[in-house]
């Protein structure tokens, strides 16, 4: 655990400090983060639980805690608060970012893409339909 | 192309053809590689790899049954008129393999697969006509290409990858057939993301 957390903080610490702060700011990029969006919508939707958990109120929130979703033990123990930069690091590469993590996906090599995604998700969470 | 719709005993060595015997299925030869998992990876001692295929098996079962309960809800909305109706029994159907085989390659792998929810929630008060509905069922093909695509390449075997492959083609044809139906370019461009 504790090497995994070593990992965490080393790959957070390499972003650069600004590099999200604009993001979604943008239509053109909330439109590119939109569409990178929709390939979540097999497993994700913004206001209910899915095969993966409601992307309302991600922001701030602690990896592993929405109320009556079925985690893998990973992501309940992995620690995270989910933020801009700590979103950068797993959706670049989830199963490397939390081994045992159910997402099994390859993740979002290309960081302009990840950077609209988080624009947008973070957006899209200030919105009603996350609001209600 | 059907996981299970003829065998082919040149693939199955003897205890496969045992279980296979026993269970009264006919395999294709995909499937029997689906199936040959838990064998090659005993041989390989790769124990935290097959737990990791298990995990994304299971994560991609848990999508295939959401689909079926999908296809589902809109073959029983009333508001799918022939031939889209078949259309989308068809595609269940599809899922239904789908998930038929994630189910017992998970088995075969020792792993437990996950179970249908008793209740799936959908975007009932957005599906008003047949076009709500084929969209809707448009982005569920479509981010399931995304995901099947996601987790090729993320299969410690190969073979899996292969089937996720196979999978995700025909994942690929249902989201083109259903942009057809809507009046969309069914192929919107050379490659999928």
């Amino acid at each position: 655990m504790k090497s995994h957390l070593a990992a965490w903080a080393a790959a957070l610490a390499l972003l650069p400090m600004a590099s999200h702060a604009a993001s979604g700011d943008k239509p053109a990029d909330l439109q590119r983060g939109a569409a990178i969006y929709e390939r979540c919508i097999a497993c994700h939707a913004f206001e209910y639980d899915r095969t993966g958990p409601r992307h309302c109120g991600l922001f701030g929130r602690r990896a592993g805690t929405v109320p009556g979703f079925q985690y893998s033990a990973a992501m309940r123990q992995s620690n995270i608060v989910w933020n801009e930069k700590t979103l950068d690091v797993f959706l670049k590469s989830p199963m490397t970012a939390v081994p045992g993590t159910s997402m099994g996906y390859a993740g979002i090599a290309d960081a302009g893409e990840r950077e609209a995604l988080i624009g947008y998700l973070k957006k899209e969470g200030e919105s009603g339909r996350c609001r209600k | 192309m059907s996981f299970l719709n003829f065998s082919d005993d040149r693939l199955v060595p003897g205890s496969r053809r045992t279980f296979l015997g026993q269970s009264g299925l006919l395999l294709s030869g995909t499937a029997i590689a689906l199936l040959a998992g838990r064998d090659a990876l005993a041989k390989t001692g790769r124990a935290n790899t097959a737990a990791n295929d298990v995990g994304i098996l299971n994560t991609a079962l848990g999508a295939e049954l959401e689909a079926i309960a999908a296809y589902q809800l809109g073959a029983e909305s009333g508001l799918l008129q022939k031939p889209v109706l078949d259309l989308a029994v068809t595609f269940q159907g599809h899922h239904k393999e789908h998930a038929d085989v994630l189910a017992k390659t998970i088995h075969k792998l020792g792993g437990k697969p996950v179970e249908a929810k008793a209740k799936y929630q959908f975007p009932t008060d957005t599906l008003k006509n047949q076009t709500d509905v084929l969209r809707f069922a448009a982005s569920l093909e479509k981010g399931a290409v995304s995901a099947y695509l996601g987790a090729v390449p993320v299969f410690g075997n190969r073979d899996l990858a292969k089937a996720a492959a196979s999978i995700l083609g025909d994942e690929a044809m249902h989201w083109a057939v259903l942009r057809n139906a809507l009046g969309e370019a069914p192929v919107p461009s050379a490659f999928v993301s």
